[in-house]
């Protein structure tokens, strides 16, 4: 074979890859529209998708009807549209995470970032007293520090992987137990409050709440794409990066930074909703065989996750309705074990 | 092919010092890596050659002393003009999960790379030649991680291949290869030296390949030059047991036409020099 | 494997028999300083009592003084509960550590008190159960329980159970079944008024009943766990070595594994959970005593209730009349301890 003919088989299977991707975000796509689309008919009072098309173009046409309009637009629609903006965000946070730390194990929710922002939230709401928009706001504060200070007490030298989760884990521990330690001082009211904001969840979606994390994914999401490409050498570790000519320590501390502010902005939404950015990485991983590093597909994995978990959860129970994270538990639950069981076969933690 | 090209580019150490935080690992080195050739770095484990090589490939910041690339010292240029000129292959390469080999070798090309100018087919040309060179063509859509250690150790030496450098730094490449693949690895070493021009730094482990393939070796033994220069002249009994503490013998190598390090350990240390005394022509 | 250098080995006879004689001295050492703070702890509350009081009390009891009611229905079984648990905690954690070869084991990190209090957790809420003394079997079986789930999602892959691998499964879990938690305190407002105060690790309360109730298995476990002291100093050299030498190498570990449930679980049954005694404790001890575990295992045994009654202590101390709970006290002094460890250049090379 020629010199040529081996450049274009080469060009051949890069092309076969991309094109391997763009047909899973398309299958994702249709999934999320189809999710997106269940989630304005479904409730107590279904809406037929006519009516639903016309009270989303109410506003340009006119033509509207107060009560389904209310449904659509107020209730119905800020909750599918936050619960795909956090989802999403989640879903990128972890992805993130656990490119950058090499393990698939390592996401936010579990080395302490989402601690940080519960226990700032915990003491917003028991010791503050404050409820809503200040918690969240609380909240945010929380993950960022929280955040900060495990990058700071895993410097040395550098930061390593490693050094990082250990970190983070002993910190998820220390803010556990100040939490719990809140519980206790608190009247029981203030304790359930703050359990509910804990286990996350979409009840209280206000058009507000995507307008604000929408625009910081509108930040966020450009500057993940500048920073993306430094992972193609970050990845082979950080001696052949170096000689590959990456900034390795800027550009791991940027991607960083993008991931904390994916779950920060996330979390003060909806609370700390567990596994969404544990799951969604391996997730699209998985559903790319190895043909990329799955970014833009783990985002929309955790879109369709957190939009389909918030469904069962509003309508799995008849009279009840779940917040989503105890879906989310439950699906990162099974997840752990299809982790387990499908070991032998190419199963690398590592 | 690309035509030859001659190698204008000169890496060179002052007084190098390097240090794993207060670990003392080299002092005081100077070497000048001859340009258009192949040189080879021996020692014992522990002996600095590794350290010395990540310190000439700006991997490590020495604590005192300079790496000079065409006259400027390395730690000052820029990172991403570095890596187009010189690359460099560690020791124990990390590989992502389920990576293909092509998509591992393509990351070769990051330094050529930018935001803009993204995949062309100078790019693919170079990955392609880079597979076929080391000889692993056929393995071009599989999963890195399904690959046996030696041709693992193949597809990285073609995404440090495919980096397209003038200079290139390579950290016992051979060591899981079997025995034809070092030589092959080692062949394909001395045709960029020879047909393209380049300048190759390698560590070894094996004396004798390093004598057979080395234009230039360097002896090291604890941070320092022992001896450096043709094997012919580096590669003496005297030298072997200072930096190895082994007696040995030299001997031709009657392929090459180099030295031969035959050690003498223990157990042969007596029948030897008896029947080299006793006149008997010692023969396999 | 963390591969320890002890600082003075002495290889002569003469030498040795004076390093064990220097390290049994030590011992009595800190069993006198342990019965000193047994002392203070009994002198130490909402009502200091001078301690020539507390020495009245304790041998010529009076039953009018209410000084000595306060020691002998309050204090005496609190300091006594936190004396066994301490104990049982240091040995548990030395014994994991020694088991899985891995620096970073502990019973909090390892899923076993998310495993235990999940048991208990569901006790009182599906079975309604009020008193602590019936959370004991409950407890050990969620930890045994979750302690082998994370060991074996640890276990996947290549490299088996690695010790970054085993701290992030032990974590993953620990989120899985918190997260199940939180669903049922949210869902049962009692459960969660009865559970909060025993979920922050607590001597307060702790009763005779308790004491006793615990006191047998904590006493098994410890014997089996100081008899596995040369088993643990096999394993130590290596899975390989330990065969060759002629241990079993899956039995040491099992029996080990079993111990560590046993304290671990009967701990966090009488004093709910608590972090990082068993994490930071051994690590002290083997500073102290060098690398075998016929000296670990028993310099752990009189460390950790000092650190523990010291917490204890301390958290009566610094809040009075009230008191902080021992395993915040313990948490905050404990991750800052694990973090530095982290830190440190040694552990760097796992």
């Amino acid at each position: 074979m020629s010199m040529a003919t081996y450049a274009g088989r080469i060009r051949t299977l890069r092309h076969a890859a991309a094109s391997r991707r763009r047909s899973t975000s398309l299958a994702l796509l249709t999934a999320l529209g189809a999710a997106f689309a269940l989630a304005l008919y479904l409730g107590d009072y279904p809406i037929p998708p006519l009516a639903v098309v016309q009270s989303l173009f109410s506003p340009l046409t006119g033509l509207t009807d107060r009560s389904v309009d209310f449904i659509v637009l107020q209730v119905r629609l800020p909750r599918a549209v936050l619960a795909l903006l956090s989802g999403a965000s989640f879903g990128l946070a972890g992805i993130i995470f656990q490119t950058l730390l090499r393990n698939p194990l390592a996401s936010p929710d579990i080395i302490g970032i989402a601690h940080g922002a519960s226990a700032a939230a915990v003491f917003c709401i028991i010791i503050l007293g404050w409820t809503a928009l200040a918690v969240s706001v609380g909240a945010f504060l929380g993950a960022i520090l929280t955040a900060l200070a495990i990058y700071l007490l895993a410097w040395r030298d550098g930061v390593t992987a490693f050094r990082v989760v250990l970190i983070g884990i002993g910190m998820a521990a220390m803010l556990a137990a100040a939490i719990s330690y809140l519980f206790t001082r608190a009247r029981l009211n203030e304790v359930q409050q703050a359990m509910a904001w804990l286990v996350g969840s979409l009840n209280a979606a206000r058009p507000e709440d995507c307008i604000v994390l929408g625009g910081a994914m509108l930040v966020l999401v450009p500057l993940l794409i500048g920073l993306v490409r430094g992972l193609d050498a970050m990845e082979l570790g950080d001696d052949t990066a170096r000689a590959l000519g990456a900034t390795v320590e800027r550009s791991r501390l940027g991607l960083m930074l993008v991931a904390v502010g994916f779950a920060a902005f996330a979390t003060a939404a909806v609370g700390p909703v567990g596994f969404v950015a544990f799951v969604s990485g391996p997730l699209a991983r998985y559903l790319l065989k190895g043909t990329g590093r799955g970014f833009p597909q783990a985002a929309l994995v955790g879109a369709l996750v957190m939009l389909v978990s918030d469904l069962i959860a509003q309508h799995m129970l008849p009279a009840v309705q779940l917040p989503v994270g105890v879906v989310t538990g439950a699906c990162g639950a099974l997840f752990l074990l299809w982790l387990l069981m499908s070991s032998g076969r190419s199963g690398r933690i590592n | 092919m690309i035509p030859a090209m001659s190698n204008k580019h000169q890496l060179l150490a002052a007084g190098l010092d390097l240090a794993y935080g207060d670990r003392q690992i080299v002092t005081g080195l100077s070497l000048t890596v001859p340009p258009g050739k192949l040189t080879v770095i021996v020692g014992a484990n522990a002996s600095g050659k590794s350290t010395l090589l990540r310190g000439l490939a700006r991997l490590l910041t020495p604590t005192r002393g300079a790496v000079y690339l065409d006259g400027k010292p390395i730690h000052q240029m820029p990172t991403r003009e570095v890596a187009t000129l010189l690359g460099v292959l560690p020791q124990t390469p990390i590989a992502p999960d389920a990576i293909a080999v092509t998509d591992l070798v393509g990351r070769g090309r990051y330094p050529h790379q930018g935001w803009f100018r993204r995949w062309t087919t100078e790019d693919d040309a170079a990955v392609a030649e880079a597979l076929n060179a080391t000889d692993t063509a056929d393995l071009a859509g599989r999963a890195v991680d399904e690959l046996s250690g030696g041709q693992r150790q193949r597809v990285w030496i073609a995404m440090a291949l495919a980096q397209d450098t003038q200079l290139l730094l390579l950290d016992e490449p051979t060591t899981y290869l079997d025995i034809n693949h070092q030589v092959e690895v080692l062949d394909l070493l001395t045709d960029l030296v020879r047909q393209r021009g380049r300048t190759v730094v390698v560590v070894l482990h094996d004396l004798n390949l390093a004598c057979r393939y080395a234009d230039h070796i360097v002896a090291m033994k604890s941070g320092h030059i022992v001896a450096e220069g043709s094997p012919g002249d580096v590669m003496t009994e005297a030298v072997v047991a200072d930096v190895f503490g082994m007696p040995s013998r030299i001997v031709r190598d009657p392929v090459s036409d180099t030295p031969m390090v035959v050690p003498i350990g223990r157990h042969h240390a007596g029948s030897l020099e008896g029947q080299a005394k006793r006149g008997v022509a010692v023969t396999y | 494997m963390l591969i320890w250098r002890p600082d003075h080995r002495p290889t002569s006879e003469g030498g040795r028999a004076r390093a064990a004689a220097r390290l049994a001295l030590g011992l009595l050492l800190l069993a006198l300083a342990l019965f000193a703070l047994a002392l203070i702890s009994l002198a130490t509350g909402a009502r200091a009592i001078p301690l020539e009081n507390v020495w009245a009390a304790l041998v010529a009891f009076d039953p009018n003084a209410t000084e000595h009611r306060i020691v002998w229905d309050l204090r005496l079984p609190r300091t006594i509960v936190g004396l066994m648990v301490g104990a049982a905690l240091g040995l548990a954690g030395a014994v994991l550590q020694g088991a899985t070869r891995n620096p970073l084991a502990d019973p909090s990190i390892l899923g076993i008190h998310a495993g235990a209090s999940l048991a208990v957790v569901l006790g009182v809420a599906l079975l309604g159960m009020t008193q602590l003394s019936s959370y004991v079997w409950l407890a050990f079986a969620g930890a045994g329980l979750s302690m082998l789930v994370v060991y074996s999602v640890a276990s996947v892959g290549r490299d088996g159970a690695t010790p970054v691998k085993l701290a992030l499964a032990g974590a993953a879990i620990t989120a899985v079944l918190y997260a199940i938690i939180n669903a049922i305190l949210l869902t049962s407002p009692r459960t969660l008024d009865e559970v909060r105060f025993w979920q922050v690790g607590s001597l307060s309360g702790r009763t005779v009943d308790i004491a006793l109730q615990v006191a047998p298995f904590l006493l098994i476990g410890a014997l089996l766990a100081l008899a596995t002291a040369r088993l643990l100093d096999g394993l130590s050299m290596g899975d390989d070595v330990a065969r060759a030498i002629g241990q079993r190498v899956g039995l040491s570990r099992g029996l080990a594994g079993l111990a560590a449930v046993v304290l671990a679980g009967a701990s966090t049954a009488a004093a709910g959970p608590i972090a990082f005694v068993g994490l930071t404790v051994p690590h002290v001890a083997r500073a102290i005593a060098g690398p075998s575990y016929r000296w670990i295992l028993p310099y752990s045994m009189l460390l950790a209730p000092i650190l523990l009654l010291g917490a204890d202590v301390i958290g009566r101390v610094i809040a009075t009349p009230g008191e902080v709970q021992v395993g915040i006290v313990t948490a905050f002094l404990g991750a800052p301890v694990f973090m530095a460890l982290v830190r440190r250049r040694k552990l760097a090379a796992l």
